[in-house]
């Protein structure tokens, strides 16, 4: 079953056009990893499925609903998360008020937070601490946990594996395979061996348009596939 | 990151407790400093605590700027002081004068903010600015209801009148508490303290809980803020709503204490100034930045051309110094002050101690 589909999607940011046709359907359940080269759109893309910038034309359906004129904050409390790439958390707030700021109802979920702090146990360890004084690696665990603070029905990441020491990284997949099992993952990543061990399907986009989608298994297998789109061997 | 940490907590312990200790020189200002100018700033202080206090709620928990903020304190005043004119001194007036006053400020925040909170910060500044402007050109204009540039002067509650006599001994005369009367100037004086100790404890008591907590990603990032699931615009609305309305009980507790009300005590542009000084040298963000700022800045304002005074006289045998320490210089070094202040507490004094230094 299809839970986003994005349809014909073009985006301009002031005078620039940087989506010119997106088009992909993105499946209940699991992890769909976007790929591509830096620049290719796989950040806007994101962006304009949360509203943050606005496609036109083109439309964003969201469990059949059409959100692509709904305001940034109504997408968001329809179940859809943002984890952005530069991890997006509140330096001057704490870490408990960075993920009681995700709850609609002001209140923590104490089976929720004891399987986030299972997931990321540093956020226990330093509940009380402002979150700027956080390491990187902390923060994107933050910023993660926050978008699993309350159920979704979506988490949109972006690349967030990007500057994170390899140990980090490996806790990260751990923890997104575990997310996955209850809530559907749109990945963009350039981590190729991250995505790989991640991915059920996926699509790559180049130059602002899809240039291919299919299982990652298929896309993994064939190199000479991924060297011409995502010049993995370059 | 630990030694940072716990100088942050020593900072903040330290502003508390300084913070403590102004509220309790305020609570026992009428017998500790026994003259008619001291409970005059006392007064000021605990009011402009307030009021920065709520311009704080805007600048620093959310990054508004705003110039409207007398605007809402004249309403108040205002609508106190046109009402115990035209009704005479009582309660009655004081209380619909005050809620005419949180009323109007309410329909002016609410079309302000509706109409210019999602267009850029300097556009919004701009309209507030407008608006300040034009209701300050009605106050003097409209004489008949205002007073024009002489104001308003009226009578308060009876129970404030000086001759008012609290407790009295078995021969009729007033009391005396270590040597103070307790007359009506003191419960006057409890009357603004005891309000603006409430709306001050409100406004903390509102800035830690999680519609606080939002304002505080707002001021951080707005786009954030949204993708979380906030109505940045509404959010900003509703503050600069609460903001408004905190001035304005200001602005009557303070039309009750002056038994004046004119453009120059509320309204003038003189005032927001001072308020910004306030907010920006006490620490922005803070809430008790409020109540460093404002002691300060009024304490100066009162009484350093009189230290000026006295250093001037101390240096008198050196040549140029008793020149330069001239009491009529007293705003010259008020600008130096407040310029060294900026310079090593970029954050404020409350700002700058309770992070400890940190950079964010």
């Amino acid at each position: 079953m299809t839970l986003l589909s994005i349809r014909n999607m073009k985006t301009d940011i002031g005078q620039y056009a940087v989506l010119h046709d997106i088009s992909f359907d993105v499946p209940e359940g699991g992890v769909f990893v976007l790929l591509g080269r830096n620049g290719a759109g796989k950040t806007t893309t994101l962006r304009s499925i949360m509203g943050l910038w606005k496609p036109s034309p083109g439309s964003v359906l969201f469990k059949g609903e059409d959100i692509t004129s709904h305001h940034t904050a109504d997408i968001a409390r329809k179940g859809i998360a943002y984890v952005p790439e530069n991890m997006g958390i509140f330096g001057t707030l704490t870490v408990d008020e960075n993920l009681i700021l995700a709850t609609t109802s002001g209140r923590f979920d104490p089976a929720r937070l004891a399987r986030i702090h299972a997931l990321f146990p540093a956020l226990e360890q330093f509940r009380d601490k402002q979150a700027w004084s956080l390491s990187g690696g902390q923060k994107q665990m933050l910023s993660v946990a926050r978008a699993i603070i309350e159920p979704r029905a979506l988490i949109l990441i972006d690349e967030p594996t990007k500057g994170l020491a390899p140990s980090i990284v490996d806790a990260m997949a751990g923890a997104f395979r575990e997310i996955a099992q209850t809530t559907t993952i749109l990945l963009v990543e350039q981590n190729f061996t991250f995505a790989r061990s991640l991915g059920r399907d996926m699509a790559v986009i180049d130059d602002g348009r899809v240039a291919h989608s299919g299982s990652m298994e298929d896309f993994a297998a064939d190199t000479a596939l991924q060297d011409r789109l995502l010049s993995l061997s370059a | 990151m630990t030694t940072q940490i716990a100088t942050q907590n020593t900072g903040t312990y330290l502003i508390k407790g300084i913070v403590l200790i102004i509220a309790a020189l305020l609570l026992f200002a009428p017998f500790l400093f026994q003259d008619v100018r001291s409970l005059e700033v006392a007064a000021r202080i605990c009011i402009f605590i307030v009021l920065v206090a709520s311009f704080d709620l805007l600048i620093g928990y959310t990054g508004i700027v705003s110039f409207a903020h007398t605007m809402f304190f004249g309403f108040g005043a205002y609508g106190a002081a046109i009402l115990l004119k035209e009704m005479g001194p009582g309660w009655t007036p004081v209380i619909l004068g005050g809620l005419a006053g949180v009323a109007v400020s309410l329909v002016f925040a609410v079309a302000i903010g509706l109409l210019s909170l999602r267009v850029k910060a300097i556009f919004f500044a701009m309209i507030t600015l407008a608006a300040a402007s034009v209701v300050l050109v009605l106050a003097s204009q409209l004489s008949q209801i205002t007073g024009g540039e002489d104001g308003i002067t009226y009578r308060g509650p009876d129970l404030f009148k000086t001759a008012t006599k609290l407790v009295t001994d078995d021969d009729g005369k007033v009391v005396r508490l270590w040597g103070v009367r307790l007359n009506g100037k003191l419960a006057a004086y409890y009357f603004v303290f005891f309000t603006s100790l409430i709306l001050f404890l409100a406004m903390l008591r509102f800035v830690g809980s999680p519609f606080g907590t939002v304002l505080k990603a707002i001021r951080e990032n707005e786009a954030r803020a949204e993708a979380i699931g906030y109505r940045v615009v509404a959010y900003r609305t509703a503050v600069f709503c609460l903001s408004a309305v905190v001035a304005s009980l200001a602005g009557t507790v303070y039309a009750v204490w002056l038994k004046y009300t004119g453009p120059a005590t509320t309204l003038s542009f003189a005032i927001m100034i001072d308020i910004l000084l306030m907010v920006v040298i006490g620490g922005m963000g803070t809430m008790w930045g409020a109540v460093i700022g404002a002691v300060l800045m009024i304490l100066a304002q009162y009484y350093l051309r009189d230290l000026m005074g006295v250093a001037s006289e101390a240096v008198a045998a050196v040549p140029i110094l008793p020149e330069l320490l001239a009491p009529d210089r007293w705003l010259f070094w008020l600008g130096i002050i407040f310029i060294l202040l900026v310079y090593f507490f970029p954050k404020g004094i409350a700002g700058t101690a309770m992070s400890g230094g940190a950079k964010q």
